[in-house]
């Protein structure tokens, strides 16, 4: 048995599993058991400050599906997730496209890493300078009076929705770069220069080779930026008000204020699982869009 | 294309531009962060000379943050070699759960790590963190290490196996002074992430704050306004610093073994 | 199975190697034996596996079953550090980290030498490979054909008894791989060391090679001296593959115990015992003939042996030779003759009729 396990472990996929295992068993203890933790915890109640009632009950997603103010918080966090990724993505195409086509190949990579640069700044402090632009007396507000363009404050830009968006828009506009750019990166040339010499113009060449193409990293731009907004804690703390709140709040607050881990708990599973269901339909779509244009895997 | 130049600055200009404010009002005389600015002073500087909370949060940052890096950097070395090298079963499933932290929301991770600390009956202190941050470290130090893994023609190693070294000395001789740029990148941008990273820290947290967790306290104290500005300026200038001596040392690696594949990511 | 010539001491043997990646058989039943000082080459189209065959006897490969032995030591099990073997990988696998000394001198870490004993035997090394006083340059500033004499320096400077090559010379420019093919050629007189080559390009392993092992499809299709090769090839694929052969349909028949071969626009022949590889065919077969043992006869001229009378259907003109595209009369296929282009004798034109004369010891019968 042991020296079979040996010699298991001497081929190509013994070695590699044997490689990877460490990996893997940090992500399984600290990741997976965690998270089944979760799934389980939510189905249980909260009995005093430490003690659940281990009774399997599906009392919580009860509450959470029926309450009005849960829904309503699960509801406006999907809405501003989607905005932000429509507005990232949107702001974000025109810049990947212009770092592939219009620069030249020495310059890409520092226009990427300059792109890429606020990213790794603390994203606390980013979002906080948002509150200081948008905020009553802020530089927006005191710079656009200061120049006699309005003479009240503008106060439908901080502690509502409308920030929270904005800022995470600003937030998330690398991420959205990055794959769309990768995947323009990769069209071969020649493909634009073949549609060209087909007798395509410039837009149609882009309509009908480009964006196709680029099409897998629309996708990864979409999904790497919709899932984490939705569970962004720090913006709508900082900058949504009581109106911007979304489901991350929600779920602090009931770990940390409310002690009510289960509700918590169900919250996180409920906001996962639409995550998930979202993310599923979309890459379903995205790759019946990319099946079409035929063999390119 | 024109155009397209243009519109790209102005985007720049809007990445940036909460950064560059910083330094404005850090340096600012007035107590209040608004526009138009009063004189300099670099008196929230000394200020926080004097926050002796705030030292303490920086030294268990500093504490969580290097050893967070090294642990991320390790499993990274681990998972970036078996893909790079071997296909193995379940490789797709088993790399893909590793690197789900990626786009898992923060919350997620920190609340159900706190389910489980809890209810196995431990408290959490910096340690939980360390837990935490490695977690969400390990994906980014993957992707660095899978490309200078990549780049390394695994022919160099199978040329050292054939001239008498062991397993053991090969890596050590050939792949381990290959890959260098590549660890010091990774252990540059794991450091950073966990410096940063205020989530898990908020949740996972015990007694000792992390910086940003003290930070995110400071920010509800109106007085307290330009010394945050002050800390975010050295914070940012230490994290772009970091990065750009991370990329620095990622691209000489690539230029060693003869391919630069993209920047991070 | 084929043997080492025999002045020659076997030094590896292979006996029925069989390999499988997966459900794909990528060696089925090598047997070789390979001399001492031997230049071998394994000679196949890209994917017919003779990489994985050189990489069974680094011992970077393992095989299902079968026997290597080198010095008549069973290899199972051997790992390729403790193997007698030092290979030159195709991308040479030159360290971009070390100088080209540190390189050269890479594989003398564990040999006890003294630090000034390693570094004369690198700077020989160097030498010996034509790269004397190159040894304090960074190795990833150098060029291609520099870099593959690095790796050979680094090989040899181990004294190994066999030195594996796959496809060296495939990474330089024409000129370079020529000047390579005779500088390895001296180097391998000169060491006496067995070379093993693999390659898929024929003229190399025809001007390099004592022995070649022609591959195909896991396989050894034939294993001979080139002019054997060149000459007598077993079958119609190997011949196909080594330089060009052309091809003409045939009747055979036995009359009083001699082989005849009735050849469309040749007309019949008697043909000897190994003009026959794959034995004497009863009826339908297929003649083989190289262009350079078929002549164009000029005014004046007669022919050696036979004549035929054809129609030139195209002239391809090289400088110093001329191919010509014929038709014998009576046969729809053209062949092809080179002729070398002697001075004062004009290049034939398209549609010119012409006699042709062979010589029936050049054919080759294919069943
Ligand atoms: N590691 C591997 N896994 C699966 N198939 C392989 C592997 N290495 C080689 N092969 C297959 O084995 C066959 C022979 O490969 P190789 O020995 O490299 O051929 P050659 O060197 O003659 O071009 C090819 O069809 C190749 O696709
Ligand atoms: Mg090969």
């Amino acid at each position: 048995m042991v020296e079979k396990l040996r010699r298991f472990f001497r081929t190509e996929k013994g070695t590699g599993l044997l490689l990877v295992s460490p990996t893997a068993i940090y992500a399984l203890l600290m990741l997976a058991v965690p998270l089944a933790a979760v799934v389980l915890i939510s189905f249980w109640t909260q009995n005093g400050v430490r003690d659940f009632d281990t009774t399997m009950t599906l009392a919580n997603y009860k509450e959470a599906l029926t309450d009005p103010l849960y829904r309503q918080l699960m509801l406006r966090s999907l809405m501003v997730s989607g905005l932000v990724t429509l507005i990232t993505v949107l702001l974000a195409f025109p810049i990947a496209y212009f770092v592939s086509f219009g620069v030249k190949a020495e310059h890409k990579s520092l226009w990427i890493f300059l792109i890429t640069i606020p990213f790794w700044t603390s994203y606390l402090i980013r979002v906080f300078l948002w509150k200081v632009i948008l905020g009553y007396n802020g530089v927006l507000n005191s710079g656009l009076k200061a120049v006699g363009l309005i003479e009240e404050p503008l106060t439908f830009i901080l502690y509502n929705v409308n920030a929270v968006i904005i800022t995470l828009a600003h937030a998330y506009a690398p991420f959205a770069i990055l794959p769309i750019f990768v995947a323009l990166e990769k069209i071969d040339r020649s493909l634009l220069e073949a549609a060209r010499d087909l007798g395509e113009n410039r837009v149609m060449t882009f309509l009908r080779v480009t964006l196709p193409l680029a099409a897998p990293g629309v996708v990864a731009a979409v999904l790497i930026v919709f899932i984490p907004t939705i569970g962004d804690y720090v913006t709508p703390r900082l900058v949504g008000g009581p109106g911007g709140l979304m489901i991350a709040n929600m779920i602090q607050t009931q770990f940390l204020r409310l002690n009510n881990a289960p509700l918590g708990a169900t919250l996180a599973v409920l906001a996962m699982l639409i995550v998930a269901v979202i993310a599923i339909v979309f890459v379903i779509i995205g790759n019946r869009a990319a099946g079409q244009k035929g063999a390119r895997k | 294309m024109k155009s397209l130049k243009v519109y790209a600055i102005f985007y720049l200009i809007f990445l940036y531009a909460p950064i560059f404010l910083l330094p404005l009002f850090a340096f600012n005389s007035s107590t209040v962060i608004a526009f138009p600015l009063d004189s300099f002073t670099t008196e929230w500087f000394t200020t926080l000379l004097t926050l002796s909370e705030m030292h303490g949060a920086l030294l268990s940052s500093l504490k969580i943050a290097v050893t967070s890096a090294v642990l991320a950097t390790s499993l990274g070395i681990f998972a970036a070699m078996a893909v790079s090298r071997y296909s193995f079963p379940g490789q797709k499933g088993i790399m893909g759960f590793i690197m789900l932290p990626l786009v898992l929301p923060e919350i997620i991770v920190a609340v159900s790590l706190l389910i489980v600390i809890l209810r196995m009956g431990f408290s959490t202190g910096a340690w939980s963190v360390i837990v935490g941050h490695t977690l969400i470290c390990t994906p980014f130090a993957i992707a660095i290490l899978q490309s200078a893994f990549a780049s390394l023609d695994p022919s160099l190693e199978e040329a050292a196996y054939d001239l008498g070294e062991t397993p053991a000395s090969t890596f050590r001789l050939v792949t381990l002074p290959l890959v260098m740029p590549g660890i010091i990148s990774a252990l540059l941008i794991s450091f950073t992430i966990s410096m940063d990273e205020f989530i898990i820290a908020f949740f996972l947290t015990g007694a000792e704050p992390t910086l940003p967790v003290y930070l995110f306290s400071m920010m509800r104290f109106p007085k307290l306004l330009p010394a945050v500005m002050a800390l975010g300026t050295i914070l940012v200038v230490l994290s772009v610093l970091l990065i750009v001596i991370a990329e620095f040392f990622r691209r000489r690696g690539a230029k060693r073994t003869g391919n630069d594949t993209g920047g991070f990511l | 199975m084929t043997t080492a010539k025999k002045d020659r001491k076997t030094l590896i043997s292979m006996q029925n190697i069989q390999k499988h990646y997966g459900d794909y058989h990528a060696l089925r039943g090598i047997n070789l034996e390979i001399g001492e000082g031997e230049f071998f080459s394994l000679l196949g189209p890209s994917g017919c596996g003779k990489t994985t065959l050189l990489r069974t006897i680094a011992g970077f490969e393992d095989y299902d079953s079968g026997y290597v032995m080198i010095s008549g030591n069973d290899m199972r099990g051997v790992p390729a550090n403790k193997r007698p073997t030092n290979m030159v990988f195709q991308s040479y696998a030159i360290f971009p980290h070390l100088t080209v000394a540190q390189n050269v001198a890479f594989g003398l870490r564990k040999s006890g030498m003294s630090k000034a004993e390693k570094a004369k035997a690198a700077e020989q090394a160097l030498e010996m490979v034509g790269l004397k006083g190159y040894g304090h340059r960074a190795a990833h500033a150098l060029s291609g054909g520099q870099r593959q004499r690095v790796a050979l320096a680094r090989a040899l400077v181990l004294k190994p008894k066999v030195l594996l090559l796959d496809e060296p010379l495939s990474a330089l420019d024409r000129k370079m791989r020529e000047q390579m093919q005779v500088e390895l050629i001296k180097l391998q007189r000169e060491v006496g060391i067995t070379f093993i080559l693999v390659t898929h390009d024929q003229e190399e392993a025809l001007v390099m090679s004592d022995r070649i092992a022609v591959m195909f499809e896991g396989e050894i299709a034939q294993c001979d001296d080139p002019e054997v090769l060149y000459r007598r090839p077993k079958s119609k694929r190997v011949a196909d593959f080594i330089g060009v052969m052309n091809f003409l349909s045939a009747e055979c028949r036995v009359e009083d115990g001699k082989k005849i071969v009735n050849v469309a626009g040749l007309g019949e022949t008697e043909v000897a015992d190994d003009q026959c590889p794959e034995g004497f065919p009863d009826g339908a077969a297929t003649v083989g003939f190289r262009p350079e043992t078929l002549t164009l006869l000029y005014e004046g001229q007669t022919a050696t042996h036979r004549e035929a009378a054809a129609t030139i259907d195209e002239v391809v003109y090289y400088g110093d030779m001329t191919y010509y595209d014929v038709r014998f009369d009576g046969v729809d296929k053209a062949v092809r003759i080179s002729m070398r282009n002697i001075f004062g004798r004009d290049v034939l034109e398209v549609g010119s009729r012409v006699r042709v004369s062979w010589s029936p010891g050049a054919l080759v019968v294919f069943g």
